[in-house]
């Protein structure tokens, strides 16, 4: 004890002595030595087991995304990003952060839900709130005065996270904007088409796209008495969803009308999955000689399509490929391995997604449990009497009695020879598709 | 896989800042529109970035990896532990209240917590995801301070060396596909280089000093290194030159044959350890076909801080030139190896999960694929559109409204202008300089005869389709070419 209490105070100083010399610019080579030194002390020092350095977790309201949630994800984008691209959109990306002062005034009272940067002696910088605020500061500073643009990203809000209905601190929005000078309502009614579009492709249920204009509202306010002053307020109690908060919105919003409730299902909570609108005075606010460049365009929620597809997933209990691999090449007897790392190289080379334990000599039961937990539809074992004879059996996993006896011919051309047959047993074998969330559809 | 201390990507140097758009005229005078070393992709760029990003992902499906993704910044003092003296370079998020949080500087430490976090044993990941580091702006024009890494990497405690050559086959794999030109693979082991530093009689103090110095081998010529080891770093000129005996040899298994029966490595067990695991290696990689593409290199240390074993660095051999240019030199476009102590480090209890595994430098690569784009004068198309609806007469905004929905429901990439009354010309003018193939034309006379055109963009032959026939049309001609 005492000893690691001395070595827990020669870390601290050697800690201190390499900080002062970094303070007084000492030599790098002078530096990098002594830094050594600590990086030796603390290596004897070892993992203490008597106090938890530090709580492992992820920031409040961030959340890794693990294989299963990336796979749900990847189809989701996979439905979101062939609908933009099917309307001719291109396709965009700005950094994380923005100079502070490009994100101010954009937001309103939501401004202080803006992550900052640290002053470390640059410019001024903070978390991107949005996809459109950097958007119109691309406008402006490429002047550009159309495009047709998809955005796919993260943005960051330091709000208090509902958690369980999918709203987070880091989320992913999915943007899609025309910008430009058109014939009225064209490319508004574009944008809804797309919405529709997606919406559907998702399968998540019957769904409504409210629709209304910011003119219309505040006529409304006018007539019915409501002062200047007031009008933002008002706006804000009537608007409960997130809504483009700066002044020239018309809103337009997409509701989930209901998600029928399934044997023994809660009944998933209501909420809208997109929204957008017209902005035409938004690039003004950043162009020099305040140009304007209309706009207008959409916001997918997908987190909160994420959490439905999920919930329905669990619901239905089906089950999530988090490969997406083929073939798993296994040994039938030991002493296999170069047999196999050959085998599974030439799959490789014939771009087929392959597989094979990292283990010298596996059994063949432990190679098979693996093929069914990871959802791998078949399996090419190598034999002793196989390997004599010529031939490697491929064989359905979910099926086990389906089995083929492929020859291996020296002279063949391999890449042709395996795709075609894999490709073949993968259509005789049906069960073997490797997403079985079918609900996504094409 | 880490990436550490100094950055292996530092050769790019001013030829790069060649790419970024020039400073935009509106934003004159101290106002910047962007962030200091961070830039907007352009449809253009995206194009290309996503291509490469397809192949990079598709190779690690190949080999069934899992998709993962971590969240842009962590808690301050997770990132810390790791980096403690280099994280001057990270970017802090202000304090505002709530936990201290830095952003992500790489993407093996979010590994290492996240296989602590849920106490997994075994997994096979692939991350591809931005990272930011505060590089000083003066250093090397043209590095990011955002930029994009594309990591593989294998947890778990398995028999030797099998997915160490999977990682090795992985890089062959992708480099090829992405056909860059000849590249040749270095490989070296932690331990071949402490056994060789101790063999040779460095002193243990000075192990990192030298280390570094041998780093830059690849950059300065080997008395130039040694003059700094020697006159700068205090290494005594006997123990140089015996290094230096050892960093000139580069081969195939014959140079690990070779250096098991050097005198003063043989009798060093932790050099032996590392050439029998290099020797194992060699046989897995020719049974994977790529032996030839590997370069046992002693020169290869760098960064080596939480490298336990295997190392490998993937270089380009023939620089990319442009015409009347100097050749770029963009140094190593992977690299990575085994890391078995790092997530131990994480782990409450100190349980290693042994960790081998690889990072694709996409960004050099987009680099050099842009670059040789430019120099062929090659155009990318930034839409995947497939036809265009047209028409030459006024008042038929309807019929293309209703046309071009048929399409879409069709699942047929389609556009048309958002003009109620456009010319022909105008709209013809469009399809050809965004490349769009196909044009389906409604007019009076087509609408009489419940016919459509369709045209080729290319070659303006026009023929008349059968309204009801249309999308089947379409769809034939689009599968065809």
């Amino acid at each position: 004890m005492a000893e690691r209490a001395a070595l827990e105070e020669l870390v601290k100083l050697q800690g201190e002595r390499v900080r002062g010399l970094k303070q007084q610019k000492a030599s790098a080579e002078l530096i990098e030595e002594e830094v050594g030194k600590l990086l030796k002390l603390k290596a004897q020092l070892g993992p203490d087991e008597s106090k938890q350095k530090f709580v492992l977790k992820t920031p409040k309201g961030t959340r890794d995304y693990s294989p299963r949630q990336m796979a749900v994800r990847e189809k989701v984008f996979d439905v979101i990003i062939r609908c933009f691209k099917r309307h001719g959109a291109e396709v965009i990306d700005t950094p994380v952060f923005e100079l502070k002062e490009t994100l101010m005034g954009k937001y309103g009272e939501d401004s202080k839900l803006i992550y900052d940067l640290k002053d470390q002696g640059g410019e001024l910088l903070s978390l991107r709130y949005d996809l459109t605020v950097p958007f119109a500061r691309y406008l402006a500073m490429n002047k550009l005065t159309n495009i047709k643009r998809y955005h796919i990203a993260k943005v960051y809000r330091r709000d208090n996270p509902a958690m369980t209905r999918g709203r987070y601190r880091e989320f992913y929005q999915c943007d899609f904007d025309i910008a430009g000078n058109f014939d009225p309502m064209i490319p508004d009614a574009e944008c809804l088409k797309i919405m529709c579009e997606i919406l559907s492709s998702l399968q998540i249920g019957d769904f409504l796209v409210k629709v209304n204009d910011r003119r219309i509202l505040d006529g409304m306010f006018a007539i019915c008495g409501v002062s200047d002053s007031k009008f933002r307020t008002i706006c804000s109690s009537v608007d409960k969803l997130d809504k483009v908060s700066w002044e020239e919105v018309k809103n337009e919003m997409a509701v989930l009308l209901q998600t029928p409730a399934q044997a023994g299902e809660e009944p998933l909570g209501v909420g809208s999955v997109a929204a957008g609108g017209r902005y035409d005075g938004l690039v003004g606010m950043f162009d020099p000689k305040g140009r304007k460049v209309p706009c207008v365009g959409l916001s997918i929620g997908v987190e909160r399509i994420f959490s439905i597809v999920e919930q329905r997933l669990e619901a239905l209990e089906e089950k999530v490929r988090t490969t997406e691999t083929q073939v798993l090449v296994a040994s039938a007897q030991k002493k296999l391995l170069e047999e196999r790392l050959k085998l599974v190289s030439e799959l490789w080379d014939a771009g087929i997604k392959a597989e094979l334990l990292y283990k010298k000599n596996p059994k063949l039961l432990n190679q098979l449990q693996y093929c069914e937990e990871a959802g791998i539809p078949l399996v090419a074992i190598i034999g002793e009497q196989e390997l004599k004879d010529g031939v490697i059996k491929l064989r359905s996993v979910t099926s086990r009695e389906e089995q083929e006896d492929l020859k291996t011919a020296q002279n063949r051309d391999f890449n042709f020879y395996y795709g075609y047959f894999i490709d073949y047993y993968w259509q005789k074998w049906p069960d073997t598709t490797p997403f079985t969330y079918k609900a996504l559809g094409a | 896989m880490p990436l550490l201390g100094l950055l292996p990507w530092r050769a790019w140097a001013a030829l790069l800042s060649q790419l970024l758009r020039p400073p935009c005229a509106s934003c004159t005078g101290a106002v910047r529109c962007q962030s200091q070393g961070t830039r907007d992709l352009s449809p253009q760029h995206m194009v290309v970035r996503e291509k490469i990003l397809d192949l990079v992902i598709s190779c690690f499906k190949r080999h069934g990896a899992k998709g993962m993704d971590t969240p842009a910044f962590e808690l301050k003092e997770i990132l810390t532990e790791k980096y403690g003296e280099d994280s001057g370079l990270m970017y802090d998020l202000k304090d505002q209240g709530g936990e201290l949080l830095s952003l992500r500087y790489d993407l093996t430490v979010p590994f290492a917590r996240y296989l602590a976090m849920n106490k997994v044993k075994k997994m096979k990941r692939y991350h591809v995801g931005k990272v930011w580091r505060r590089e000083s702006p003066t250093i090397v024009q043209g590095r990011y301070r955002e930029f994009c890494q594309c990591d593989f990497d294998i947890a778990g405690q398995f028999d030797p060396m099998i997915p160490d050559a999977e990682c090795l086959k992985i890089m062959c794999e992708i480099l090829s596909g992405l056909q860059l030109g000849d590249f040749l693979i270095k490989v070296n082991d932690r331990r071949i280089v402490d056994g060789m530093f101790a063999a040779c009689g460095v002193p243990e103090s000075k192990f990192r000093a030298i280390c570094s110095s041998i780093d830059k081998l690849d950059k300065m010529a080997w008395k130039d290194v040694r003059h700094e080891m020697v006159a700068k770093k205090g290494l005594a000129p006997e123990v140089a030159d015996r290094i230096g005996d050892y960093v000139q040899c580069h081969g195939g298994v014959s140079l690990v044959e070779q250096m098991f029966q050097d005198p003063r490595l043989s009798q060093n067990k932790q050099a032996l350890e590392g050439l029998g695991d290099l020797k194992l290696l060699f046989e897995y990689l020719t049974l994977f076909g790529i032996a030839e593409k590997i370069s046992f290199d002693l020169s290869l240390a760098r960064g080596l801080d939480y490298y336990t074993g295997v190392i490998y660095e993937a270089v380009l051999l023939q620089t990319p030139t442009q015409a009347g240019e100097e050749p770029l030199n963009v140094g190593s476009v992977a690299a990575g190896g085994r890391y078995d102590g790092l997530v131990g480090m994480f782990d409450p209890k100190g349980h290693k999960v042994p960790c081998v595994g690889l990072s694709i430098g996409v960004e050099r690569i987009f680099y050099i694929v842009e670059q040789r784009m430019k120099t062929k004068g090659e155009k990318v198309r930034t839409t995947e559109t497939q036809v265009f609806v047209a028409t030459p007469q006024k008042n038929f905004l309807q019929e293309r409204l209703k046309l071009i929905t048929e399409l879409w429901d069709a699942g047929i990439k389609a556009e048309m202008l958002y003009k109620n009354n456009p010319k022909l010309l105008t709209q013809l003018h469009y399809c050809e300089s965004t490349g769009i193939p196909l044009v389906v034309i409604i007019g009076e006379q087509e609408l009489k005869e419940g016919v459509i055109k369709i045209r080729s963009v290319a070659s303006r032959e026009e023929v008349a389709i059968k309204r009801e026939n249309l999308v089947a049309e379409i769809q034939n001609r689009l599968s065809e070419s």
